[in-house]
């Protein structure tokens, strides 16, 4: 069995969805069966008004090692988010 | 339950103090409901037994997907053969969810099918069951699915991610398949006296084979400690059988059907029914092939494979040949 199909990721953007989010992968020969079969598969029950599908050796992603010097120099800058600040009442709404 | 007797390759379960540093790091990492994903380190042996419990899963749908099928075309009205038609249709996509997320563990699609065709690896003992007649189509949705969703529900919070939300994606799904079977079986049972026999029929052949679909009594139950450490098993068999047979004994009740077990009743101390357990002296020998329909399974699933590799094939060759003269035209 050396002729596997290849394996794609499936990415769906949803009736109210602001962006396409990952769902699920499949295997199929070539990007057009690649659409098709996720439409037979994710998209059974109004899931769906747009498909992506990317072959799944095209994906790079972080190292789960590296999830601390990636992320954690975010934890510590609270003043990156609005209500870090006090605004007072009388300054009305900003 | 789709995935029964799935062998652990542990020696028991270790201690704090018997295990690495990396294995502390694991375990406080479900102790603590984190989910594990696919690229973490993980034990070995969470790694085999993840595989072999999601692949037994998967190869059940696939395989269930057989007895239902064998009524599309006979289905009685075509609102019920469009109606079976989705739910097997959703069988499919199932076992590809389970497929897929079993994948990011290393094991690729074409091994996980190899392993079902030449019996190395297991499906549940349920669907060597045969499906005689259209009662027991919907006996299956109602029963069967019914000890499916028993089981799959606590899978959700299962601590492998990838498993956890193939879980979540099939139980929004499985509810259809229950009520399809409800309503059903209810026509029947309220029908003529002859369907009514049918249903009540279809209910004492399927009834014991359902509740097998947990796997062995506890005290059997060789693998689960391990699992249960893991998160991969939530429950134990005894429990989710005591569930299943709670809330199924109403639904009997509400069809006027009787339940085929004469030592059935309410034990108020217990606030759960006492009910007999199924011959597992039949249940171990289906396991190992023998029962009704093991033999027309695999023949069907490898017959389906067989004759499938020339569309494979041809397909991938197709793919191959468009890209190569794309990359020759740019």
């Amino acid at each position: 069995m050396q002729n596997e199909w290849p394996l794609w990721e499936v990415f769906i953007r949803g009736q109210h969805g602001m962006s396409h989010r990952h769902v699920g992968s499949l295997h199929a020969p070539d990007a057009e069966m690649a659409v098709k079969n996720a439409r037979d598969v994710y998209t059974r029950r109004n899931e769906g008004v747009s498909i992506w599908v990317v072959e799944a050796k095209h994906i790079s992603a972080t190292a789960p090692s590296d999830k601390g010097p990636l992320f954690e120099p975010s934890e510590s800058k609270v003043y990156r988010h609005p209500t870090f600040f006090d605004i007072p009442d009388e300054v009305g709404h900003m | 339950m789709y995935a029964q007797l799935v062998k652990s390759t542990g020696s028991g379960v270790k201690s704090r103090e018997e295990m690495t540093d990396q294995e502390r790091d694991f375990q406080d990492k479900i102790d603590a409901d984190i989910k594990i994903e696919p690229r973490d380190w993980m034990p070995d042996d969470y790694r085999a037994t993840l595989i072999r419990q999601m692949g037994q899963h998967a190869h059940s749908e696939i395989v269930g997907q057989l007895p239902e099928g064998n009524w599309i075309t006979r289905a009685p009205t075509l609102e019920r053969k469009a109606i079976l038609l989705a739910k097997v249709q959703d069988e499919a996509g199932h076992g590809l969810y389970l497929y897929s997320a079993a994948e990011t563990l290393g094991v690729t699609r074409d091994e996980l099918t190899e392993m079902l065709l030449d019996g190395r690896m297991k499906y549940s003992s349920i669907f060597n069951y045969p499906t005689l007649n259209w009662a027991d189509i919907g006996a299956v949705g109602w029963l069967v699915d019914g000890a499916a969703i028993m089981n799959q529900v606590p899978l959700q919070r299962t601590s492998y991610g990838p498993y956890s939300r193939a879980m979540v994606r099939i139980c929004k799904e499985e509810s259809f398949h229950q009520r399809q079977g409800y309503d059903a079986i209810r026509k029947m049972a309220e029908g003529t006296p002859a369907q009514k026999k049918m249903a009540q029929d279809a209910l004492n052949r399927l009834w014991y084979p359902s509740l097998m679909m947990f796997g062995p009594s506890d005290k059997d139950s060789v693998h689960s400690a391990q699992s249960m450490a893991w998160k991969i098993k939530i429950n134990t068999n005894d429990e989710l059988r005591q569930k299943f047979v709670d809330q199924t004994v109403p639904q009997i009740k509400f069809l006027n059907l009787e339940v085929p077990d004469k030592n059935l009743k309410w034990n108020a101390k217990r606030g759960q029914h006492d009910y007999t357990d199924p011959d597992w002296n039949e249940f171990f020998d289906v396991i190992k092939g023998n029962g009704p329909c093991n033999v027309d399974r695999l023949a069907a699933r490898n017959k389906a494979w067989d004759d499938g590799a020339w569309v494979r094939d041809g397909l991938m060759t197709h793919a191959k040949k468009k890209a190569a003269a794309k990359m020759a035209a740019e």
